[in-house]
């Protein structure tokens, strides 16, 4: 019986101890200094909302764990003796034969004057929400820096408690750097649409203190000064391994692992957000710091773990967020600006209120990757589509097949088809409208 | 506060008063018995038995309704105790005379003008109650899932506000089903709307319970219009049980019965509708002609033709969240509470032992009624079929269970309580639907982050994230299909939809990962 350690509880450790634990009886321990249970992390928001409470973000019942023999262990990892196969914890010390390190990301800060003051923060761990909760009493505005997913949930967030939101984005306009031109306008369009004080183009410059080790405001590069109680920095995660450099363990950015998940040091391996995949796929990023790629990387690793040695092979790319009330997804590649064999569609309701884009390629016409504002669509569907490079004109046919919106919505297949067969000159078959679809259109 | 608020606000107010008026008004009249009153209103052979005692509270008048009725339920119960102790079965009294004598006796302002007491109740209340729901369609910004601050909220989280409107609507459960007398004053009030549909007739309690039914399903489906405005789905489910609310339980009955027909609510359903083969109804029924004849042979259609057909297609939304009244409640004026459903193993297990257990209780008990009704005989299996199967049922289940709990329990453990673990017709249904159905939530490939929005606001209970995050289908014979699940999920990852059966209990997968098949 081998002793598996996890350190790490969220979804790829959790994940990783659920699949070796299906196929085996060895003695899986998960190691967390966040919570005692696994909880969505992605849930966060939801709890300071009051959509939810924390318990409700966790995906399993207190009673799973003891019940599938997979030990929680309450503590911080300090340092790892590799020789000896030694973990040092606060409060332990703990022995491993096989360790999967899973430790997830930590909120990056630049260096900017006044970051660290009461009040300025970002948003990952539980104990992020905790100070949250209570950094936001009683505060008349709120300033959330950087146009990220991260950022835009922290608006939310905030404006959900009717605090006045001014959000620092420092480019042209919001999370231009993955979305094209005009996804990236409906959601500036929208995050104006409830008020939030949305400022595109500028950068931070310093955080003000109020004499007290408060924070009283933000300066911005070109001078302006915003008053404030609350400062949300959310620029961007990066994986946290602070505690595992200059270790015999290699890192870069993230642990670097190869195809099997695999660090430079036998018996260990690293998965999730810390880490940092040596040689990616192509489409891929050496770091993904997603939900998705940690839960499939946990799938993976435990493969190798109970010995069926397999390679991580995420298929094709895809994501979803929601920027207030638009859903996002997207399927494949969607560059910001379409690379030189790529064409792009885009389609855009009435109201602004929904969008939808496919990238293909302008010699063989196969279809790339698709993103959706406030539509959805099928995952299996475009998957396929994407994966065995289906014709845009056979996906524009058969796009009906691939809406996943609730029943009674109106179906915006018809739509799509008549415009691309205005802008490309093709002849499409166009879905023929139901009566009822007549009537309530 | 800007203008939309203070018109919130100034609605609020308006309801709470008129809500005020309506408990205060349980004290409002005075009740002054008359030898008159008890010679005009007690059966001849009646008055000789109760006057003497009767006679005790001649003239003297009583503040509260209790002390009024009680003084008459003991001289019955009295009188038919001494009956009984002489083993003279036919001679008990089984005249609701408490109900009958108090409102003959009762004078006071109520009385005297019941149109002024409704409209200060309920044209008040409703117009408070839209003057605090409608300003929101403009508050609550762009169409969306509008769930802030449910969790900080007293009313919806079980804070006090929560556990007072709960225990205000238990003890009106209690008073409606066990002492329609005491809340005379209330049932007066209705005189005016009855007799919009019969001129000469007078409100009973069901008539009360049946029109603040229909004004909580009418103002509370404003609401939950307004709330999920973003839902076509939402939209027409909540018109929908809006609708055979309005018509089929409440205005057809009462045309009916202003018709000389039986009362016949042509949406019920046995089990749910658990009388349905009782004697009294099977003569109503068998003696009002073709139209009665008609009406027995539709309730039994919709047991053995329509409930598994509809439920094939469609899954047993068609019913539970499209065309029941208890549906019909609990999608409007339980809304706010559909989060307090317990979703732990612990109470799925309850639930299906609860549920299947009533629903076997109600085949049993009808198949006594019925024995009974074909053979005359009282005793099967040596038991006594009205009083160890038919009672127990009507108070246990029809009025205890689906009333008192299934109801007054809405703000304390959510608003399908009964749904889920008492109605006998949710588990036929549901027997369909996990059998043989075309309904399912699909999940969307691997887009599932199990942040539990699913799961928090299904009303049924079911831990649906469970599923998404597995890549699984949804199959559970409780859901009613209510979409919320689908409504709520920030990734879209559920679709409910009757699609081919081919697939439905298909391996739980999940999209995007192509290292090896990943089964949940």
């Amino acid at each position: 019986m081998k002793n598996i350690v996890i350190i790490g509880n969220g979804i790829a450790g959790i994940t990783a101890a659920r699949h070796i634990r299906k196929k085996s009886n060895d003695r899986i321990t998960v190691i967390s200094g966040e919570t005692d249970h696994f909880f969505s992390r992605t849930a966060l928001m939801y709890i300071y909302m009051g959509h939810m409470k924390y318990e409700h973000t966790k995906p399993y019942e207190d009673w799973f764990w003891t019940k599938n023999k997979i030990d929680l262990v309450k503590g911080w990892v300090q340092a790892i003796d590799f020789d000896k196969k030694i973990l040092h914890l606060d409060t332990d010390d703990i022995n491993y034969d096989q360790l999967i390190i899973a430790t997830g990301s930590k909120s990056n800060k630049f260096g900017w004057p006044g970051q660290n003051l009461e009040g300025v923060q970002g948003l990952y761990s539980y104990q992020d929400l905790e100070s949250m909760e209570s950094n936001t009493q009683n505060i008349d505005h709120a300033v959330v820096v950087g146009g990220g997913l991260i950022g835009i949930e922290m608006v939310e967030m905030l404006h959900s408690r009717h605090i006045p939101v001014t959000f620092l984005v420092r480019e042209a306009s919001f999370w231009d750097i993955v979305l094209p031109p005009e996804e990236s306008e409906m959601i500036n369009r929208h995050i104006r649409e409830y008020g939030i004080d949305l400022r595109l183009s500028t950068e931070l410059d310093q955080i003000l203190d109020d004499g007290h080790g408060k924070v009283k405001g933000v300066k911005t590069k070109s001078g302006d000064v915003i008053d404030c109680q609350f400062v949300g920095l959310t620029v961007g995660v990066s994986p946290n391994i602070d505690f595992l450099r200059d270790t015999k363990l290699q890192v870069d950015r993230g642990i670097l692992v190869n195809e099997f998940l695999e660090t430079n040091i036998p018996d260990v391996y690293a998965i999730g957000d810390c880490t940092q995949v040596r040689e990616p796929l192509q489409h891929r990023k050496p770091i993904e710091a997603v939900w998705y790629a940690g839960r499939m990387m946990g799938e993976t690793v435990a493969q190798s773990i109970l010995g069926n040695k397999t390679a991580y092979k995420p298929g094709v790319w895809f994501n979803s967020a929601k920027f207030f009330d638009i859903e996002y997804q997207v399927y494949g590649q969607v560059n910001p600006n379409p690379k030189s064999n790529e064409k792009s569609f885009y389609w855009e309701d009435l109201f602004g209120k929904k969008g939808v884009r496919i990238v293909f390629d302008s010699n063989s016409m196969q279809v790339l990757g698709m993103d959706a504002l406030g539509i959805r669509f099928r995952h299996e569907v475009w998957d396929e589509w994407i994966s065995s490079g289906e014709k845009i004109e056979k996906v524009i046919t058969n796009l009906k097949k691939s809406l996943f919106d609730p029943e009674f919505f109106k179906e915006v297949d018809v739509e799509i088809q008549e415009k691309f067969n205005r802008e490309h000159h093709s002849s499409v078959p166009v879905r023929k409208k139901s009566i009822l679809e007549k009537i309530f259109s | 506060m800007n203008q939309m608020q203070v018109i919130r606000f100034s609605g609020l107010v308006l309801f709470l008063i008129s809500l005020g008026i309506f408990l205060g008004m349980f004290f409002m009249s005075g009740y002054t018995l008359t030898g008159e009153i008890v010679r005009e209103h007690v059966k001849p052979e009646h008055q000789e038995v109760l006057s003497p005692e009767l006679s005790e509270i001649y003239g003297k008048t009583f503040e509260l309704s209790i002390p009024f009725v009680n003084h008459i339920n003991g001289t019955i119960d009295r009188y038919n105790k001494e009956q009984e102790a002489q083993q003279k079965w036919d001679q008990r009294i089984f005249d609701d005379y408490a109900s009958i004598l108090i409102r003959a006796s009762a004078s006071g302002s109520i009385i005297q003008n019941p149109g002024l007491f409704f409209f200060l109740t309920f044209i008040l209340g409703t117009i408070g109650s839209l003057m605090f729901i409608l300003p929101q369609a403009k508050l609550q910004g762009p169409p969306g899932i509008k769930n802030n601050g449910i969790f900080h909220n007293a009313l919806n989280n079980r804070g006090w506000i929560g556990i007072l409107i709960g225990a205000l609507l238990i003890m009106f459960y209690i008073l409606l089903y066990f002492f329609p007398a005491y809340i005379t004053n209330w049932i007066i009030m209705m005189d005016p709307v009855k007799q919009i549909f019969i001129p000469s007739a007078q409100a009973s309690q069901w008539f009360l319970y049946g029109f603040i039914y229909c004004f909580a399903v009418l103002v509370m489906g404003v609401r939950k219009i307004i709330k999920y405005s973003h839902s076509r789905y939402k939209i027409l489910q909540t018109l929908s049980v809006t609708f055979f609310q309005l018509a089929l339980a409440f205005i057809i009955p009462e045309i009916l019965m202003a018709l000389n027909q039986p009362y016949f609510d042509f949406k019920n359903i046995w089990p749910l509708d658990y009388d349905f083969f009782y004697d009294s109804q099977l003569n109503t029924l068998l003696s009002s002609g073709t139209i009665g004849i008609f009406m027995l042979i539709w309730g039994i259609m919709l047991i053995v033709i329509g409930v598994p057909v509809m439920t094939f297609f469609f899954g047993k939304r068609w019913y539970c969240s499209w065309v029941c009244g208890c549906g019909a409640l609990a999608e409007t004026a339980g809304d706010p509470f559909r989060q307090l459903s317990d979703k732990s193993l612990k109470a799925w297990k309850i639930e299906r032992w609860l549920v299947h257990g009533v629903l076997v209780f109600a085949i049993i008990m009808t198949g006594g009624v019925l024995y009974t009704y074909f053979t005359g005989s009282y005793s099967l299996f040596g038991l006594d079929t009205y009083s160890t199967l038919q009672k127990p049922y009507g108070f246990f289940i029809g009025s205890i269970f689906s009333g008192v709990i299934g109801t007054g329990f809405y703000p304390l453990m959510g608003n399908r309580v009964w749904c889920r673990f008492g109605c006998p017709l949710a588990a036929y249904l549901g027997l369909v639907q996990r059998f043989k159905s075309k309904f399912r939530i699909t999940t969307n490939g691997g887009q599932c982050i199990s942040c539990g929005n699913c799961s928090t606001y299904c009303e049924m209970g079911i831990d649906v994230r469970w599923y998404a995050q597995r890549g699984q289908n949804i199959i559970r014979s409780s859901c009613v299909g209510c979409g919320v699940c689908a409504a709520v999920c920030p990734r879209g990852v559920l679709k409910l939809e009757n699609v081919e059966e081919e697939g439905r209990f298909g391996k739980a997968l999940l999209t995007g990962n192509d290292s090896f098949k990943v089964q949940s």
